[in-house]
Formats: structure tokens, sequence, C-alpha cells
């Protein structure tokens, strides 16, 4: 258990760079998930973490110790990859065992290492096959096994449940977050798949193009998303992006759009807005809902496509060319082609600049 | 109405019938016929040069090559292995066969793990220079012996090692060095990178992760690495004219000379008995591990 502290990193290939002026602070025994589309980096600086990319700038510092040009195995870091990468000539116990033998440890030491990781994995009856003669999840453990048995005090983990069915995904994701319950270690996560990230972090990062666009708990990320890009990365369908301008009159403040009108003095600004100042109000598929026509309501729109999706049903509108998801319970009968109103549950609602996309 | 009711009113549904696999269509006679042709084409001398060796020499005369012999005898091959004449000594092929043998198993380690340590550098290590060093080593298989023949031979008089097995060894492993690096690399190139980097972190150093982990695991293309540098080495003829020394010429010298030496008339059976023995150690490398060889072809090798 330590923690994991990054200063201005910085790392570039040629005349590539991936990662400029980086900084992350990772406090012991968290769960952090770096999220984000392929190619923002968030595998290069997993693998910077782990010292298998060398660092153009900048520092990294593990449990208070300064690593940056340290050797991979004397980073204290155990790590598993997307592709498993198990030895594939030797046996379970022998590839959990592999580190320790290269560090000289004692035999009966090592035996209890495995010994030990193999329980907490369920692998013990599995440990004389070799990795072909293991399944997807099995091999998948193994290599979380090997992290185990390292008694590493960080684990990076880069997408390690990519590879599995979405079964097992699900299986498996449940069995790391109870490891990291129990052995309260930190763990760094890599992933492009939100729900993995919602569900185990404790911290989440979402990337783009090298940098952290914002860092915090996953329900606040997903309620209040500091720009449209993290925004619309999570949830799924995405949040729902109406373009319009902000209007102060006598005190309030409303959000007018071709299609939406809502007052919005409620809501938290940063700092006031400027009256006809150009705004992005998004708002998520669940906190959208069909009202009867004589209730408040704020839009009007036309029922397209419904989809099931067993626990819910997501209704597709078109509100004068803007499109719109909608969540709703499986019961309901709505019928596509049909013109309805709309209301917004106005305290769930996000604001964004139009130009600069952030948080207003 | 149940489903299987349903199913008799309905008008039966004419099955589709797989086809019958004709083994005699006039497309697979065509390719009978040639593949025919090109074994007996190659079979044939080997015939020959079989029934000939094991032929006395008055049936050769009557000129009846593919005649069964009649008095069966394999005093050719004795004569060939062991008194055979090479020039003014008649001891056989057997000297040439064992200078073989001395100069081949070295070659075969030095150059086979040299190779693999090679490829297992250039794929995984990030080495400054590396795709320059490894352009060179493949310009330099480019460039045809004879041009490096003369140099090659100043510089190791000017050492005192020419004409000895140490220099014929190394330029066995040197001449060897290009095709071994680039099947092996070609190999580790194709493994995932993060095998190593699993590895690494786990704290193997450069020989640790090449012994322990590369090497059992590109057990086949070491195979592969063998059987060429096998049949490449012992095939060989001029290198080792020039710089193995008059007694350690290797088997397809003293088979020249053999063959070459002439006392009166040819000893067509003794000649064909030696041809068969300096040919045996390919041959038999051949048969045992086809398949292996073809897939060192299919793995990026260039030379057959």
């Amino acid at each position: 258990m330590s923690n994991v502290s990054i200063r201005d990193l910085r790392i570039a290939y040629g005349k590539t760079t991936i990662l400029e002026g980086l900084n992350l602070d990772i406090q012991a025994g968290e769960f952090v998930v770096l999220l984000g589309p392929s190619g923002c980096g968030k595998s290069t600086l997993l693998h910077s973490i782990a010292g298998l990319i060398d660092v153009t700038d900048g520092q990294i510092e593990i449990a208070g110790v300064d690593v940056t040009w340290a050797d991979p195995k004397d980073r204290g870091i155990g790590m598993v990859f997307q592709s498993y990468a198990l030895y594939p000539t030797m046996t379970v116990e022998r590839n959990l065992s592999f580190g320790l033998r290269i560090s000289g440890m004692p035999k009966p030491e090592i035996a209890k290492r495995v010994d030990n990781a193999a329980r907490m994995l369920q692998l013990t009856p599995l440990l004389q096959r070799k990795p072909a003669h293991l399944s997807g999840g099995q091999r998948q453990r193994v290599a979380i096994g090997r992290a185990l048995v390292r008694e590493a005090k960080v684990f990076l983990l880069d997408e390690p449940l990519s590879n599995l069915d979405a079964k097992l995904r699900a299986e498996l994701r449940r069995e790391l977050k109870q490891l990291h319950f129990d052995l309260g270690a930190t763990m760094i996560y890599v992933t492009h798949d939100q729900i993995e990230a919602m569900t185990l972090a404790t911290r989440m990062a979402v990337m783009r193009d090298g940098k952290i666009q914002q860092l915090d708990a996953p329900e606040h990320v997903y309620a209040k998303p500091a720009n449209m890009f993290v925004a619309g990365f999570l949830g799924s369908p995405s949040m729902n992006f109406v373009r319009g301008q902000l209007r102060t009159e006598s005190g309030r403040v409303h959000f007018d759009s071709s299609a939406f009108r809502a007052d919005v003095t409620d809501y938290a600004f940063a700092k006031a807005p400027a009256s006809g100042q150009p705004a992005v109000l998004g708002i998520r598929p669940e906190h959208l809902q069909v009202v009867a026509p004589s209730a408040m309501h704020h839009a009007q729109a036309t029922l397209g496509l419904i989809e099931l999706m067993g626990a819910y049903k997501i209704a597709w509108l078109d509100a004068q060319g803007t499109q719109l998801a909608l969540q709703t319970e499986p019961q309901s009968t709505l019928v596509s082609g049909t013109q309805v109103h709309l209301a917004m549950d106005l305290t769930q609602l996000s604001l964004f600049d139009a130009t600069s996309e952030s948080r207003l | 109405m149940t489903t299987a009711t349903s199913a008799t009113l309905a008008s039966p549904v004419r099955r589709s019938v797989r086809p019958s696999a004709k083994i005699f269509r006039p497309a697979r006679l065509g390719i009978y016929a040639f593949l025919v042709s090109a074994a007996l084409f190659f079979l044939v001398p080997l015939y020959v040069m079989g029934i000939t060796s094991i032929k006395p020499m008055d049936e050769i005369r009557m000129g009846n090559i593919f005649a069964f012999p009649v008095a069966l005898t394999f005093e050719p091959w004795a004569t060939a292995w062991s008194s055979a004449c090479t020039g003014l000594q008649c001891n056989g092929i057997s000297v040439g066969f064992w200078n073989s043998m001395r100069i081949l198993v070295p070659s075969l380690v030095l150059s086979v793990f040299l190779g693999s340590l090679n490829g297992y550098a250039l794929a995984f290590w990030r080495v400054k220079w590396a795709n320059w060093a490894f352009s060179i080593l493949m310009l330099g298989a480019f460039i045809p012996y004879p041009v490096m023949l003369y140099p090659l031979v100043r510089m190791f008089a000017s050492v005192n090692m020419f004409q000895s097995i140490p220099n014929i060894v190394l330029i066995h492993t040197v001449f060897g060095m290009p095709i071994m690096t680039l099947l092996f690399r070609n190999y580790y190139a194709g493994l995932p990178i993060e095998l190593f980097k699993a590895a690494r972190i786990d704290g193997g150093g450069f020989w640790r992760i090449y012994f322990n982990l590369m090497v059992p695991m590109s057990l086949p293309i070491f195979v592969v690495a063998t059987i060429m540098q096998t049949t490449g080495i012992w095939n060989d003829f001029i290198l080792g004219l020039i710089f193995a020394g008059r007694d350690n010429y290797p088997i397809t010298v003293q088979l020249n000379n053999i063959i070459n030496s002439t006392q009166g008339e040819k000893i067509y059976n003794v000649n064909m008995a030696a041809t068969l023995l300096t040919s045996m150690v390919p041959l038999v490398v051949y048969f045992v591990s086809g398949r292996w060889f073809v897939r060192g072809i299919a793995a990026g090798a260039v030379k057959g």
C-alpha cells in the first residue's frame, strides 16, 4: 500500500508528444481508473509508471521514492496486461513463482506465497496446468496472481478484462473489486469501458489527448461533468445536448432554444452568466420524462424509435431537429410518431459554455 | 395444431445433396500427372545411383543403367567409406565425413546460438542503432561470397589462423549470421511484447529472459535453424576448400577428389556410393524433419 505521485510528466516519441505536463496524485489504497478513448495516452501513462516506457521529462514517485529512472522490478509494482502475457512454457505454479525465483527468495517462502495467491484466486486445482489449458477467465486470474505473489504495493492493470466475454467480464470485475477491498492495495486501472470505470473506481480520471479532463469520484464525474467531452463519454446513451442561450431577466436566468425553455436560476453557476451568452444544456436520458400536455413542460418533441433494454426503455425523440434520448419504464405505452411534451429534472442538468465546452 | 402435423401438411422439401467427392475429375488427373512426373524426374537419377552403387563393375560396363544387379555387392560402399583414394591417400570418404562433423558441430552451435541471441536483442531490447546494424547485416547477405574471399584469406593469414578448424568455423558462423538473425528476429517479433514486459516487471534481465523464457518458447524455430545450418554447412564446398586446410577438408571436397582422381577407368559404383554417403546427412535431415523445414521457410526465411 503506497501512494503514487506524478509531477509534470512529459512523454514524447521524436516529434509526437503523447503526454505533456501531466500531474496526478494517488493516495495509498485508492482504486483509480484512467478512462478515455483509444489513443488518449492512458496506457502510456500506466506503462511509464511501470517503468516500461522512458520518461522524457518530469518525475514519478511511488511511496515517496523517486522512481523515475528505476528498473521496473525495483518499483514495488505488479502489472496485469490485456493479453494476460502468461509464460506459455511454464505451469501456473511456475508462472506465479517466476519473479520470486529470480529474486532468489527461499523456497518455503515462495511456496507459501504461491499457495496464498492460488487460494485467493481459486487457482489451487490448476497449479500444474499450462496456460494453454486454461480458459480466458482463469488466465486472467493467473495474471492477477502474478502481481499478488510479488506483494506489490501498487497494482497496474492495463485493460485486464477487455479480452473476456461480457458475462465473465462482469464476474471478474466483481472479483477485482473484492480483491481491492481485501488487500487495500493501491490500484491503477486503465480502460475504455465506462461501466468498469464507474463500478470499480474510488476516483476516476477521464483523459483525452494526453490530458486529464476530470479527476473525481465516479458519481461526481457522472453527475457534474467538467466539460462536454466528459459528459458525452460517460453514460449510454450519452447525455443529450441542446444548443441555445442564457437570458437574464429581472433576477431570473432562463435557458432558451428553439425547442427548449427552462428556468435555470437555481443552477450552481461557477460565475454569474452574461445575458445572451450562448450555452449548451446537457440532460441525461433518465432525467427527461414525458408529461401530460397540461403539466409544466420544457419542450415538445416527436417520438421516434423505442428500444427495450429489459429493465428500461430508451425512446428517441426529435425536438425541432435536435435528437434526444429519454429513459422510461418498460411498461410505458409510448407510440412512435406521436407528439409528446417533455419535462426535465432541473436539479440534474448541466450547462456548458458553447465555445470552450467547459462547465458553467 | 402441433408443429409436427403442420410439417406433414406442407409440401415435401427437396433436400439439397452434397456433391460427391470425385477423385478422377480432369483437373485432378492433371494435378496427379504433374506430381507423378515431377517425382519421377527427381527419383529416377536417385534410383540409378542407388542401383549402380550395388553392382559390380562388369555389370556397369554392359551399359544397362536401369537394370537390377545380377550379382548384388556392397563392396563399393565399403571401399568408398574406408579405402577409396583421394589423391595420394587411400582412406576413403570417412576422413572427410569426420572432418565435416568437426566443422559442422561447432559452426552449428555457434551460429544458431548467436543468431537467436541477435534476433532476441533486436526484437525486444531497444538498442541504439539496432535497425542500422540489422540493415547492414542484411546487406551482407546479398553480397556474393567470391567478392569477399580474397580479403578474408588475407585477413586470416595475417593473424595466423588461415586454414584451420577455427578458421572455417568462424567463416561459417559469420556467413550464417544474416539468415539466422533474420529467422529468429522475425519469430520473436511475432511474440506479444507484453510477455517481455511482464518478465521485465518480474525482474528478468537480458540473459534470464533469454534462457528461461525465450529459448523454451522458440524451440520450433531452433529446430528449423538447425536444419538450415546443417544442410548449408554440410553441402558447402568452396569455403571448406579454401579455409579448412589440407588436413581438414570436408566431405564434399573429399568426394570431389575421389571422383576426379583418375587412375585408369572410372569406378562408377564406388563413386556413386561415395556420393550417396556424402548426401546422407542432409537427406536424413530432410526426411526426418521435412515438416519443420516447411515451417521454417514459411517463417520468413528466404534460403532453401
